[in-house]
């Protein structure tokens, strides 16, 4: 029965994604791009072939999109096409004409799902590379992120589980804290940054700061609940053990408490990958932030997409890590 | 008389009722076990057994009297006082040996890692789990299994006091009855002095010397200590045909259905609430044989402490 349902969701999955792949496939799809052909009226063919115009050539630059009014330059130059053709083209004489390139358009600008595919197999095979401070392989960048929310996280971590057990042991801290977690939480990371910037300066610092603030307070209340709702019968036990403090919250109180701390840790985690991304954009100089922001200055929408598609399996990776951490302290009462 | 073991002197406990006022569960209840005694105490629900239970496991702190155990006076919880609650409180994330092993060795600092598992091995046996079980976390246990662990872990501590908390109150009459044969095994080795809360008369009389009965609250008392005359090594198919069975049985009835709710709620004043002894024994010669109430006062030999 699982494996059925199991089954049956990958179809699923694999029918959207096909089906928004087409969609976007269609709506991006540039047909032809090669130049359109002219068609002359009487008129002009007349005047034309009055110029001494071959018919023939007439009708060989017409096809190549050339206009009424470089035809008549061309037949003002009274050459054959051959020698035309000899001196580098009618581009070369100074006439205007399409050429692939200048031919217009007529899907969107926005890349298609084969150019995206294109500029991600480009990426994955070379994600390392580094051409100057503005083109960086995404490998690159990602760590420059990365680092920063590891940074950023792991000194939360520091302060929020300790004082989360703190404030979840004692009543009387939970009073006296409570007014000022309250207040804090809710502003937003980025409204940090004004602050941050003036105070710390760097703008680097700046942004590990805005990871650190917007990751302590899920961590933080999530500590104090989890270890305040440990329940009593547990805490009794270790009472008649004689355990001290440090021993009851331990041996007794983080195990008990470890799923809630995780599940804390791993919303964390996840608000903490979304603003990395949003202060890089405001700081700028690296990181996978930066460069969306920058591929969006030059209209390379193509690596763009490609940078915004990583940051989601990024998020998604650093959700599944912790996870796998949530089962491994999971118990069963 | 030598000072007994264990001894609980004009033991008050009162909570704010919610309007303001104060609600007295029991008023200077005073008695007292001998070492290496079984008692069981039985009581309504309401009457404040949990509450004695949790004052002489150190939980909670009475609002006035004392306890006193082996000369000194009980303050806050202690290893001497192992604790089986009713709803097991194993630690879930460990498994039933590890959770064995969590009390002996805390009862044990200096003991080696083997010692421990070794020790705590032992106990586990004792209950009649061993081999795969003992790995297994509590949510994979049934609850008969998880109440032998927890048994196993008190008695591996060798507390000088075992407070037993209803310990077989969630658990189904058959698997009661076996954990009950269990719990005599282990305990008439040791010369363990127990304390047990519990609802069931057949129970309390299986396994007590001495049962405590306390009536309705709130202002409950222990209003008698009702020896059983049964002796040892009992058991349970046995004990049905000793002659103080029913007579013992009959009274405990009687107690709990109308005199528990005659003898409660009034405050009485300062003196001590003592229980009264009562003994039932048909098989001494000198018991006039008269009609079948365990009641009747001419039918009981009531001895004042």
């Amino acid at each position: 029965m699982v494996q059925k349902i199991d089954m049956r969701s990958t179809l699923l999955s694999l029918t959207i994604l096909f089906v928004g792949v087409f969609i976007w496939h269609a709506a991006t799809h540039v047909p032809d791009t090669g130049p359109t052909g002219v068609e002359l009226s009487q008129g002009e063919m007349d005047t034309l072939l009055g110029k001494n115009m071959l018919s023939e050539d007439i009708e060989y630059y017409a096809t190549q999109g050339v206009e009424f009014a470089q035809l008549e330059q061309i037949a003002s130059l009274n050459l054959s096409r051959s020698m035309i053709e000899a001196a580098g083209g009618i581009q070369a004489l100074g006439i205007s004409a399409p050429d692939e390139n200048s031919a217009p358009a007529p899907g969107s600008l926005f890349p298609s799902p084969t150019q995206i595919g294109k500029e991600l197999w480009a990426t994955i095979a070379d994600p390392f590379y580094v051409a100057g401070t503005n083109d960086m392989g995404f490998g690159i960048q990602m760590g420059y992120s990365l680092l920063r929310v590891l940074i950023g996280y792991s000194l939360s971590a520091a302060v929020a589980i300790p004082l989360g057990f703190l404030i979840g042991m004692s009543p009387m801290f939970y009073k006296a804290l409570d007014p000022f977690i309250q207040v804090l939480k809710p502003i937003s990371p980025l409204a940090w940054m004004p602050i941050a910037l003036f105070t710390i300066g760097d703008s680097e610092l700046s942004s590990i700061f805005v990871i650190f603030i917007c990751s302590l307070w899920p961590m933080l209340t999530n500590t104090a609940f989890g270890v305040a709702n440990v329940r009593s019968d547990w805490v009794n036990v270790a009472r008649t053990h004689e355990l001290s403090t440090t021993k009851t919250a331990l041996t007794v109180i983080l195990p008990a408490a470890a799923p809630t701390i995780i599940t804390g840790m791993r919303i964390s985690i996840g608000i903490a990958w979304l603003v990395i991304v949003a202060a890089e954009m405001l700081v700028g100089g690296t990181g996978i932030g930066y460069v969306v922001w920058n591929e969006w200055n030059g209209l390379r929408l193509d690596r763009m997409i490609v940078a915004i598609l990583l940051i989601g399996v990024v998020g998604m990776l650093l959700d599944a890590a912790f996870a796998r951490l949530q089962r491994a302290v999971a118990y069963a009462e | 008389m030598t000072k007994p073991f264990l001894s609980v002197e004009l033991l008050t406990q009162q909570f704010p009722d919610g309007a303001g006022d104060t609600l007295t569960v029991f008023e200077n209840a005073t008695f007292s076990v001998a070492e290496g005694e079984f008692v069981c105490i039985l009581g309504h629900s309401g009457c404040g057994k949990s509450t004695i239970m949790n004052v002489l496991a150190g939980l909670a702190e009475p609002t006035s009297g004392t306890v006193i155990m082996d000369g000194e006076e009980i303050s806050g919880p202690s290893l001497d006082r192992g604790v089986v609650f009713q709803n097991y409180s194993l630690l879930p994330w460990l498994s039933a040996l590890k959770n064995v092993m969590f009390g002996v060795a805390a009862r044990h600092p200096d003991w080696s890692k083997s010692e421990v598992q070794a020790h705590s091995e032992k106990y586990l046996a004792m209950v009649g789990l061993d081999g795969d079980a003992i790995h297994r976390k509590p949510s994979q246990l049934s609850g008969g299994m998880r109440q032998r662990v927890s048994i196993a872990r008190a008695f591996a501590n060798h507390p000088k006091l075992l407070l037993l908390d209803e310990p077989f109150g969630a658990l189904d009459a058959l698997t009661r009855g076996t954990i009950q044969d269990e719990l005599l095994k282990i305990w008439n080795g040791t010369n363990q002095t127990v304390f047990m809360i519990t609802h069931d008369i057949d129970e309390a009389i299986l396994l007590a010397d001495r049962i405590l009965l306390m009536t309705n609250g709130p202002f409950a008392r222990v209003a008698e200590a009702v020896e059983i005359t049964i002796p040892r090594p009992r058991r349970r198919e046995e004990i049905i045909d000793h002659p103080n069975y029913y007579a013992i049985r009959n009274h405990l009835v009687h107690f709990l259905g109308s005199r528990s709710k005659e003898l409660a709620g009034q405050s009485s004043g300062s003196g001590a609430n003592s229980p009264e002894t009562i003994r039932i024994d048909r098989t001494e010669k000198d018991t006039p044989e008269t009609d079948d109430d365990p009641t009747h006062q001419a039918h009981l030999r009531a001895v004042n402490e």
